[in-house]
């Protein structure tokens, strides 16, 4: 974010005597300008954003309920809680929401990247009825979370529409896996966890494809002609020529994704029915919401979620640090 | 050249925006609203409650009208809401911003307590009527009466009478004993049909069976203590879970319980129960609606069209023979009223209008449980009217488990027992984690 509200040096157009009211000024900027233009979207950002974040941060020094929020000053005892929290019988486990947390963002970017990355490259090809099947892959996409939760809630349920699909394709061997409620395990050995991440690949890879295809219209052509005249087979282009020069694509991409990742909430509550812990699959925003909102404690969830706000921010900033950090010196 | 925005400018417009937003909030007194009226010639009373669906917004819409027909200067402003969404969101948020109504939906226990401890409610003991003052003790927290109760929601077996027969069984077959229910449930699987089906995913209806197991397991003193003192020493907190042990050990439930819902759609518990893919499920009285619904919709009927009572029955827990528990107790729900407590006094007497004995006739006659034992007879014969009945014979009517524990231990209460009912742990795992949530 850049506090440059100076207008550029004049460019060359300007030379050539077009009407004076385009030809920008030299004039100092005036403060009603700058406040005119920033104080109506600085009041909506903190009263919507900076004070809520505060409100939340007192709220978690307190251990109060719904209709008092600001009951019982304990301190830093939420946090402690949180961290130093023993497991509970059948009770939501803040160390299990992280673990799924990381492990579904790191298997969205080993599924979906390699997909998407590999429909994107079939898609740049001219093809007949290339702009419909674009569309289609985008459809997942856009169409809202909640309803592809709730479809894929109907079609995996036991006696659903998987299930009796599997019958008749004489598959009943399979039919009675209980997609969404495999009970009693947790992480990748769970049945439910990587139906999660089929659900959560089938909605989101249409993103990936739609950003590698913008990424790869941005690759000249000239580059890929040259090559061809040298002889490079189709596979040693991709290698050679298209995959770094979509480089800086994935890396936002799989920023995007992690933060996702890392925010997930609706799609897991769907799927399992507001109960994500019996069947191992709590996420940080699931737990905060079960132990806050439904157990009635908003100061504990609200240390909940200044952790996840702090675990996010920190996962942000490294990736910022370390990896998109080599993108910003090429953009100009 | 860059223009400086200085940072104690910022601080400054931060600082402002804050305060004008803290001035917005903190304008508002608990109980603005009520008293707004008091002063002038005429009281206005605001009245939240949960009956979004006719006949019953009418019917409250009626008893509004009638008592400000008879107290002239009084107005009474009804105003319905979804069930959940007053109860967790809409009315918390309003007591908490001080735009709290006069009168509200109360579901008691737990979070009642939450509000008596924070001054929120009034204490109604002088108010409530002698008919309905057992139904009340469900409102008592401590030496006062919080609530004013219109209508208990027992539950007990709700029952698809076609499958019923096609097993050879009939009314006169609804069990008495646990060995009973265990011998329906075997006939009923020989006639290759699903003897119960259970909405396991939604957490509460599984739990429903640990609570009349724990009903009839545990002595009546100490399933008080445990409410109120979180003391889940009692032996019979385990043999809660034995019991259940047992009954799991028919495998009666429904192949995939853990993954079936309780009430939306054909293929939930209830949608089971009414399109006979199921004979029973374990549920309170709305559930008799809900199945309604589901099959008017299945079957391109009416919404208000009636065919499902004439295959539907309802019947009692069944009792448990050498159990330490009170046989004549029930496990149910009750639903009622309370006022806040800086609202006029007249608040009150629309509550105790609310649940006179004309008004209760009628409620009863709509086909809903009273809590006047003198206007049960109003109601329409049916199994509604057998709850009622059951519920006039019980010695008490013990509320929900998690809605007495409140929502702190009663959430993860239900997570521990439906872990439990799915094999993941033994009767001590579930008492200990009783015990640590009660602790906080």
């Amino acid at each position: 974010m850049s506090t440059n509200v100076e207008v550029g040096e004049p460019r060359a157009d300007t030379a050539r005597g077009s009407s004076p009211a385009l030809r920008p000024s030299k004039r100092k900027v005036r403060w009603f300008e700058v406040a005119g233009f920033t104080v109506p979207a600085l009041v909506v950002y903190v009263a919507f954003v900076f004070v809520p974040i505060g409100f939340g941060v007192v709220m978690s020094l307190h251990d109060g309920s719904r209709i008092a929020p600001l009951n019982n000053f304990v301190g830093l005892d939420n946090f402690i809680n949180i961290f130093t929290g023993g497991r509970m019988f059948g009770q939501p486990f803040f160390w299990d929401a992280v673990r799924n947390n990381f492990l579904i963002a790191i298997l969205s970017l080993l599924l979906q990247g390699p997909i998407a990355i590999g429909i994107a490259l079939l898609l740049n090809r001219k093809m007949k009825f290339r702009g419909i099947v674009r569309m289609l892959i985008f459809v997942p996409w856009i169409v809202s979370e909640v309803i592809t939760g709730v479809m894929f809630q109907m079609l995996l349920m036991p006696n659903g529409a998987i299930a009796v699909w599997l019958e008749r394709i004489g598959l009943g061997s399979i039919a009675g896996t209980q997609w969404l409620a495999d009970i009693g395990t947790g992480g990748l050995t769970s049945v439910t966890f990587w139906t999660v991440m089929a659900v959560l690949t089938w909605k989101y890879i249409g993103m990936a494809i739609i950003l590698f295809l913008a990424g790869l219209s941005g690759i000249p052509d000239e580059l890929t002609e040259a090559a061809q005249i040298d002889g490079a087979s189709w596979w040693q282009i991709q290698r050679k020529i298209t995959l770094p020069l979509l480089g800086p694509t994935v890396r936002i991409w799989a920023f995007l994704s992690i933060i996702g990742s890392f925010q997930l909430f609706d799609m897991i509550w769907i799927l399992t029915r507001a109960n994500p812990t019996i069947v191992g699959m709590d996420t940080m925003a699931t737990y905060m919401v079960q132990v806050g909102m439904s157990r009635d404690r908003v100061g504990y969830g609200s240390a909940i979620a200044v952790v996840l706000f702090v675990i996010t921010l920190i996962v942000a900033l490294t990736y910022q640090r370390f990896i998109l950090n080599r993108d910003i010196g090429k953009e100009s | 050249m860059k223009t400086k925005i200085r940072a104690g400018g910022i601080v400054a417009l931060a600082a402002t925006v804050a305060l004008v937003a803290s001035a917005c909030g903190g304008g508002n007194e608990p109980g603005d609203g009520a008293t707004n009226g008091a002063t002038g010639d005429g009281v206005e009373i605001t009245w939240w409650h949960n009956g979004t669906g006719e006949p019953l917004l009418s019917f409250w819409a009626d008893v509004a009208a009638e008592f400000e027909d008879a107290n002239p200067g009084v107005t009474v402003n009804v105003q319905a809401f979804q069930n959940e969404e007053l109860r967790d969101t809409i009315l918390p948020n309003a007591i908490a911003g001080g735009t709290a109504p006069d009168v509200f939906q109360s579901w008691g226990g737990g979070e009642l307590q939450d509000y008596v401890a924070n001054g929120v409610v009034k204490d109604l003991t002088d108010f409530i009527p002698e008919p309905v003052a057992g139904a009340a003790e469900a409102f008592r927290v401590g030496d006062g009466v919080y609530g004013m109760p219109y209508t208990t929601l027992p539950s007990g077996f709700w029952v698809n009478m076609n499958l019923w027969e096609q097993a050879g069984l009939t009314e006169a077959d609804f069990p008495e004993t646990l060995d009973d229910l265990f011998t329906s449930w075997e006939k009923l699987s020989d006639a290759g049909i699903v003897p119960v089906a259970v909405g396991g995913v939604d957490g509460w209806p599984a739990a429903h069976w640990w609570y009349w197991t724990a009903l009839r397991s545990v002595p009546t003193e100490a399933f008080q203590a445990a409410i109120t003192d979180g003391d889940f020493t009692d032996q019979g907190w385990i043999d809660a879970s034995d019991l259940l042990q047992t009954i799991l050990d028919k495998n009666a439930f429904n192949p995939g319980w853990q993954a079936t819902s309780a009430q939306q759609g054909a293929a939930s518990a209830s949608g089971m129960v009414v399109m006979g893919q199921a004979a029973m499920q374990l549920m309170g009285t709305w559930d008799y609606g809900v199945m309604g619904g589901i099959y008017n919709e299945a079957e391109g009927l009416d919404a208000d069209a009636q065919e499902h009572a004439e295959f539907l029955r309802w019947f009692p827990f069944p009792q448990v023979d050498g159990a330490a528990g009170d046989p004549a107790a029930i496990m149910g729900g009750v639903d009622g009223f309370s006022v806040h407590a800086d609202a006029p006094e007249e608040a009150a007497k629309l509550l105790a209008h609310i649940v006179s004995t004309d008004v209760q006739q009628r409620y009863a006659a709509m086909g809903n449980i009273p809590v006047d034992a003198g206007a049960t007879d109003s109601m329409p014969a049916g199994p509604l009217s057998d709850a009622a009945t059951a519920v006039a014979n019980a010695s008490s009517v013990q509320l929900w488990l998690d809605t007495a524990l409140g929502s702190a231990v009663g959430g993860g209460m239900n997570s521990a027992i439906v872990a439990f009912m799915s094999g993941q742990g033994g009767p001590q795992d579930v008492v200990d984690a009783l015990t640590s949530l009660a602790a906080g």
